[in-house]
C-alpha cells in the first residue's frame, strides 16, 4: 500500500471530507511526525507504537571501491518500536 | 513530551480547518489502514517518511532471563519499519540530546 493508495481508503472511509482535505491532512501528519524526529522528539501512538532516535557512533567507515578509510561522524538513526496491539494482529494473522 | 495522536489531530484542527471530531477520526483512521494492511501481509510505502515491511521469524531458543529455564521463541510475524532516504537525511543532522 502506498500513500496514494492509503488517502484513496481514507477517503472513501470518511465521506463527509472532502479528497483534497484527506490528501492534505495526510500530507501534513507525515510532515508532523518527521518533523517532530528531527527535532528530536519522540512519537508515541498507543497500539501502533512508538518512533525515537537512535545514536550510532562515530566510525572509521571504508570506501568500498578504492578500500581507503574514512572517518564518520556520530549520527542519529529513526527507529521503530511496534506496539503490543499492532504485534499481536500482524502476528495473529498468519496463525488463522 | 512525545508526539500524540491528540497533537496530530489538533494541528489537523487548527492548520487545515477540520473540526475536532474530523481531525481526530482522520489521525485515528490514518494509523488504523495500516495496521489492517499489515495484518493482510502487505507492505505500506509512505513516500517522505519510510517503509512497514514484516518479517517472517522461525522458532528460535530462548531462555526465561528470571529463571534461566529454556523455552522456545516461537514463530511469528513482525512488522518492521525502514526509515525512507528523506527521513534519514533530516534526522541524522540531529544534534541535540535526544527528548
Amino acid at each position: 500500500m502506498t500513500k496514494s493508495e492509503l488517502i484513496e481508503i481514507i477517503a472513501r472511509n470518511q465521506t463527509q471530507l472532502a479528497y483534497k482535505d484527506v490528501e492534505l491532512s495526510v500530507k501534513a501528519l507525515i510532515e508532523q511526525m518527521a518533523q517532530s524526529l528531527s527535532s528530536g522528539e519522540r512519537i508515541e501512538i498507543r497500539g501502533f507504537g512508538s518512533f525515537s532516535l537512535h545514536f550510532r557512533p562515530p566510525r572509521v567507515g571504508r570506501n568500498p571501491k578504492t578500500g581507503e578509510s574514512v572517518s564518520l561522524s556520530g549520527k542519529y538513526v529513526p527507529h521503530f518500536k511496534p506496539g503490543k496491539e499492532l504485534r499481536e494482529r500482524v502476528n495473529e494473522a498468519i496463525s488463522k | 513530551m512525545a508526539l500524540t495522536k491528540a497533537d496530530i489531530a489538533e494541528t489537523l484542527f487548527q492548520e487545515l480547518g477540520l473540526n475536532k471530531r474530523e481531525a481526530k477520526e482522520i489521525v485515528e483512521c490514518f494509523f488504523e489502514e495500516i495496521r489492517m494492511a499489515l495484518e493482510r501481509g502487505e507492505q505500506v510505502k509512505l513516500s517522505g517518511f519510510g517503509n512497514f515491511d514484516l518479517r517472517d521469524k522461525s522458532q528460535r531458543p530462548g531462555r526465561n532471563p528470571k529463571t534461566g529455564e529454556e523455552i522456545p521463541i516461537t514463530a511469528r510475524r513482525v512488522a518492521t519499519f525502514k526509515a525512507g532516504q528523506k527521513l534519514k537525511a533530516r534526522v541524522e543532522s540531529y544534534a541535540g540530546s535526544v527528548k
